[in-house]
């Protein structure tokens, strides 16, 4: 192929028709003296007044600066989705209450009612809406992520920003969703008889976390999204298989089934969605305080009773020993957010150049 | 400033038909371990050099299909280069026929957003806003949600959102084709702006009399390859008119508007 077709090679330029037209048998005419080619090496000129090759993508440290110059962007793209969301449906942004309402009656209907899972959790309305609302901000997270690129095509070849604009937006706008969730969980908590307390305000650095989180994963996902198609398709189930796994609508704390098997139990306990889930409950519901293995003194005989017997006390699950203790889900906590924002924007823009390539 | 180093592209394109395109036999296809059927290799731009300084407005000709819009799209940075290399020197803002930056929300958000994108801050988005939205001349329908748009509407707006701000290159792929004689001569104007920015601008366009009163550069393409590169504008149109079966005109009109020209 080289050389082939070629109107001129970089630095043989001569304008001479004979030398460059033969070999395509086209009829190629350059103008003598046309300065669209000057007869310096091009990679040489390039050089001298300092271009780049027009695909490069930004250093480091360039690239988090023109973040931060991009975060009014940031937030007016967040909140314009949040606003152009609902724009079709005729109850408009009513949904973003209904939608988590509509999603906590369907699981209090099927875990709670029909498959009474509920036992052995006490206050289990609360506890499950906790634990739903809590998930889906990272389960929307994820699966919007893994889209933001190929959704947002016109936008990325159209003009320059830095792509991860993109995913901090769209996890922006699921926080701006789960607030308004937490309206409704503060609401179904207090009205399920749970007292307001101090512990209440260890919820903010938990959605902090769980919100780093998000953004870090969200950009893993949302790389490998605009690469892999079949990856946006294929997440739903992932993600679903997650939260039957995540203590979404059970205790994996106090589940009599995972006895014995300690090491899975471990595994379930510190995966990032069950560590902000069991946070965020801790910090609202005093019952789940109370409940949790480790809330009172390690007592072997009313632990035992909790596991064998289907009569015992509800709270009686506190005299167990904790596997995974409340400093240490703090620790994974801080541990998962702090990974996952570092590996994924790496991880993001290693490829920034690629994005928006068809 | 945009140098082009012995550029060639190729796309690759998949599932160029080849079988009945059902699950069974994707299924069959994965089993056999055979590759996607009928992955065919487009060779869209074989071998470009050119450079285009700053305050140069290059306009691209041909035919349907001979690379205009991917010359402009590796330009951009959008397409991977097969072999040589595109040089610039900073971030190619380019714009095409497809309507809108967000489907979904108002003209007016789109404005907002896209400022913003091109990291106006807030103060200097409200400053300019008026402007753009009277520049689009989409009037009312600013506050429509873009999809109601019609495609002059839509490429307006999203010239007038694009060339708010100086870049350093900016491409335009037939997004001025669309606009009536007015949004021509305004787009002309804010072109000839742009320039004295001293920017870049390439310009893709099948209307010839847009390329004989903007650009100062062209560029004859055929079958991925430069036919002839120059700045004699009247002179490379006209031949490529003759190519095309029709019948030259601009060197005459050049010569009759310098002759209307008073001398001295």
């Amino acid at each position: 192929m080289r050389n082939r077709g070629r109107v001129s090679g970089p630095g043989t330029f001569t304008g001479d028709p004979e030398l460059t037209g033969l070999s395509n048998g086209s009829s190629v005419q350059v103008e003598d003296g046309d300065d669209l080619l000057p007869a310096e090496p091009l990679p040489q000129l390039a050089a001298r007044y300092g271009l780049k090759p027009s695909a490069a993508r930004p250093p480091v440290i360039r690239y988090l600066a023109d973040l931060w110059q991009r975060r009014y962007f940031i937030v007016g793209f967040a909140t314009a989705r949040n606003v152009a969301m609902y724009t079709d449906a005729r109850l408009g942004q009513v949904w973003q209450v209904l939608t988590p309402l509509l999603n906590a009656a369907v699981y209090y209907l099927i875990f709670g009612v029909i498959l009474d899972t509920k036992r052995g959790v006490p206050n289990f309305i609360a506890f499950l809406v906790a634990g739903v609302f809590i998930f889906n901000f990272t389960q929307r997270s994820f699966i919007i992520a893994s889209r933001v690129i190929n959704d947002s095509l016109p936008l990325i070849r159209a003009l320059y920003f830095p792509r991860a604009a993109l995913p901090l937006g769209y996890v922006l706008i699921e926080l701006q969703q789960l607030l308004v969730s937490i309206v409704v969980l503060i609401t179904i908590v207090l009205a399920t008889g749970e007292p307001l307390t101090w512990y209440w305000l260890l919820v903010i650095p938990v959605l902090l976390l769980q919100a780093v989180f998000n953004v870090g994963a969200g950009l893993i996902l949302a790389r490998i999204g605009a690469g892999v198609e079949d990856v946006s398709q294929l997440l739903p189930f992932i993600v679903r298989t997650w939260m039957y796994t995540s203590g979404v609508m059970f205790s994996i704390q106090t589940l009599k089934n995972l006895t014995g098997h300690h090491k899975i139990a471990f595994i379930l306990q510190i995966n990032p969605a069950a560590v902000y889930i069991t946070l965020v409950r801790n910090a609202l519901l005093k019952s789940q305080r109370l409940s949790i293995p480790g809330a009172a003194p390690y007592n072997k005989g009313l632990c035992t009773l909790y596991y064998k017997s289907p009569a015992a006390h509800l709270y009686d699950s506190a005299h167990c020993r904790p596997l995974v203790s409340n400093t240490d889900l703090w620790l994974y906590g801080v541990g998962w957010a702090i990974v996952a924002i570092i590996v994924g924007f790496f991880y993001f823009w290693r490829a920034e150049a690629r994005y928006g390539r068809g | 400033m945009v140098i082009v180093d012995d550029l060639h592209v190729v796309y690759r394109v998949y599932g160029a038909g080849g079988d009945k395109g059902t699950a069974a036999t994707a299924l069959m296809r994965m089993i056999r371990k055979q590759r996607r059927p009928s992955i065919r290799e487009v060779h869209a731009i074989r071998g470009m050099s050119f450079v285009a300084y700053k305050g140069d407005v290059v306009g691209v000709v041909g035919r349907n299909g001979s690379g205009k819009s991917t010359l402009l799209r590796a330009v951009a940075g959008l397409l991977p280069a097969e072999q040589g290399a595109v040089y610039s020197d900073g971030h190619a803002a380019l714009l095409g026929v497809n309507a809108a930056l967000l489907d979904d929300l108002t003209g007016d958000r789109n404005v907002v957003l896209g400022c913003l994108a091109m990291g106006m801050t807030p103060q200097e988005v409200k400053e300019k806003h008026d402007g753009i939205v009277e520049f689009s001349g989409v009037g009312d329908f600013i506050n429509l949600p873009m999809r109601a748009y019609s495609t002059g509407m839509g490429s307006r707006l999203r010239f007038a959102i694009a060339s708010s701000k100086s870049h350093d290159v900016l491409l335009i792929d037939e997004a001025l084709a669309t606009g009536d004689a007015e949004f021509r001569r305004k787009s002309h104007q804010r072109i000839d702006e742009l320039r004295k920015e001293a920017g870049t601008v390439f310009i893709v366009a099948h209307n010839l009399n847009e390329i004989y009163d903007t650009c100062n550069r062209i560029i004859w393409l055929e079958k991925g390859r430069i036919v002839r590169a120059g700045s004699d504008v009247p002179g490379i149109l006209d031949a490529y008119l003759e190519a095309s079966g029709s019948e030259p005109q601009y060197r005459e009109l050049r010569e009759t508007a310098d002759a209307s020209r008073p001398a001295g």
